[in-house]
């Protein structure tokens, strides 16, 4: 059976989608992503299609449907390097993806969930009254079982 | 009918050189003026290539141009047509290319057949029902070439009138100008989504203060447009949108809401530079107005 | 009615039974599309809205196939695909072409949404009988 590897990068899951998706693979990367973000505690999810040269709906959906899912799982989803043809397209469609973050790349992707994350450790330590934030980000992803 | 296509080829086929010296001649006298636009031996070399594929094509016994058996002569002459159209012929005159060898041809053929009036009216019938479809050919031709002339020229002004151009390191603006109409808009659209790719531009001002008015289907691609550069991690501002174009987008139920709208260029770009973590200061030694401010008091 | 062009290639049928199939129609749309010179934002929504289809074709009418034909009309060139089915068809064919409207699961934008990344649309259904859509795209 056919996998999408999930790479871990300190705190956050790192998914490049370099293969032509159809739907039984994109549903096992859904259920894939969402076991490892609660096994490892990851904080983000960074998703790549820039080899992609189509979403259609249901790939669409699956997207929506992972940043839903980490985001309960306090894991934020930034999906990265759509094509503008692709992109287009979606529109054209009519899928928006509201509440999922993009970037340009891979780069811009890492750096705004890196911004996140520390905005996030600034915003607990400031009305901190219960826990201190936790200060180093890699090693966090495996302190919860 | 055989019979006839085989006499008037072989007639062709006989007096070729002389019918080329005739028919060279007729069109000197009828084109003198365009002396400028073909030399004779080029044009000789055309006539006589033609003269050498007509005979063959006419011995196949149809005079239905769009056979296969005349697929030379209509080679020849698409090639010959257009070629003219770029060196600024008229249609009729290179029409007239063709038509003109009908003098010489019926001469020939009177004289060969001047006693046979029966023959010599078939024979004439058949050469001008060819002649005639091949000169309107001609035409055809040289309308096709013209269209995509024309086709061409459009694409290119398109794109000559929108440049993407880059403000700062990752800002983008496009400034747009004059009408526009859906197509136009779909193309602009997807060369500044492919630009923002190129130049890992972060935010794109779409300036349309030199559009006069927009309609739905345009308020809607510029709104697609914001919409995919954000799927694809890249903001965009619209900049630029005149009264009527406001009440415009009201009247006509277009959401703008989630856009990021300014009201002129610099505006646009101030919040651009604020997004980058940059701002614009004042020289202290220099006198001269160059707030940010500044910049939209035109 | 465009007619079909004699020399720019012939139709191709190909069945759509499992989900690789699926896969196997969006590449072969896609071959076709950039040979007969479409742009990349146009190649990629006639083979998105292809993708849409035979998802339809596998999940709700029990697989079928799909006919991906070259058409040219008037000087245009184009390509038609056809997916068809002998599924139990649409029973409200107005309600199924609706933004989000879904009995599969989805996001209900397969059929509405591919009407418009596509020129020409058109559904035909049969309860009982099966389903029919022919869509085309023109350069």
């Amino acid at each position: 059976m056919d996998r999408i590897p999930i790479l871990r990068m300190g705190p956050f899951l790192l998914v490049t989608i370099q293969v032509d998706m159809y739907d039984q693979l994109a549903l096992t990367l859904q259920e894939d992503l969402t076991d490892l973000i609660a096994r490892s505690g990851a904080r983000g999810v960074l998703i790549d299609i820039s080899a992609l040269d189509l979403v259609d709906s249901f790939m669409g959906r699956m997207i929506a449907n992972i940043a839903q899912m980490s985001r309960i799982m306090d894991a934020r989803t930034v999906l990265t390097g759509m094509r503008p043809a692709v992109a287009i397209t979606l529109v054209e469609l009519g899928m928006q993806l509201p509440g999922v973050r993009t970037a340009l790349n891979v780069d811009r992707g890492m750096e705004l969930l890196r911004a996140e994350l520390a905005a996030e450790a600034v915003a607990t330590t400031g009305d901190d009254e219960w826990e201190p934030a936790p200060q180093a980000e890699p090693g966090h992803a495996d302190d919860q079982p | 009918m055989a019979a006839s296509g085989t006499t008037l080829s072989d007639i062709v086929k006989r007096h070729e050189a002389d019918l080329l010296v005739d028919w060279v001649a007729a069109l000197r006298a009828a084109d003198a003026r365009r002396d400028d636009l073909i030399r004779e031996s080029e044009l000789r070399e055309q006539c006589r290539e033609f003269l050498s594929l007509f005979g063959p094509a006419v011995a196949a016994g149809t005079d239905d141009v769009r056979t296969a058996a005349w697929d030379p002569v209509r080679e020849l002459l698409a090639g010959i047509s257009r070629s003219r159209a770029q060196q600024g012929f008229s249609p009729s005159e290179i029409a007239s290319f063709v038509f003109s060898v009908k003098r010489p041809l019926f001469a020939r053929l009177r004289q060969e057949l001047g006693g046979d009036g029966g023959r010599l009216a078939d024979e004439v019938m058949a050469a001008t029902a060819a002649l005639d479809q091949l000169g309107l050919y001609t035409t055809e031709v040289y309308q096709t070439s013209r269209e995509d002339v024309i086709r061409r020229q459009q694409q290119e002004m398109m794109e000559l009138s929108t440049p993407v151009v880059k403000l700062w390191d990752g800002v983008l603006a496009l400034p747009m100008i004059g009408t526009l109409d859906s197509g136009r808009t779909q193309v602009v659209m997807e060369s500044l989504l492919q630009r923002i790719v190129e130049t890992g531009a972060e935010i794109a001002i779409l300036d349309i203060t030199g559009v006069p008015t927009v309609d739905t289907l345009v308020a809607q691609h510029l709104l697609k447009t914001v919409t995919a550069a954000r799927l694809m991690g890249a903001e965009c501002i619209i900049s630029g949108i005149r009264p009527q174009i406001a009440q415009t987008i009201v009247h006509l139920g277009v959401d703008l809401q989630g856009v990021l709208t300014k009201a002129s260029l610099a505006d646009a770009f101030a919040v651009a530079m604020r997004r980058k973590g940059l701002r614009v200061v004042k020289d202290a030694g220099r006198g001269s107005d160059v707030g940010g401010r500044g910049l939209d008091r035109t | 009615m465009p007619t079909t062009s004699p020399d720019a290639a012939r139709a191709e049928t190909l069945s759509i039974a499992v989900e690789a199939d699926v896969v196997r129609v969006r590449q072969a749309v896609r071959t076709r599309a950039a040979a007969l010179g479409f742009s990349i934002v146009d190649q990629t929504k006639v083979v998105t809205a292809a993708s849409e289809l035979a998802r339809n074709t596998l999940k709700h009418g029990g697989g079928g196939h799909c006919r991906v034909e070259p058409v040219t009309a008037g000087g245009r060139v184009g390509l038609r695909l056809v997916f068809e089915d002998q599924g139990p068809g649409i029973p409200d064919v107005r309600l199924a072409l609706t933004d989000g409207y879904t009995t599969g699961g989805g996001m209900g934008l397969g059929l509405s949404g591919s009407r418009r990344l596509m020129t020409d649309f058109d559904l035909w259904s049969e309860v009982g009988k099966g389903t029919r859509v022919t869509v085309a795209k023109w350069k």
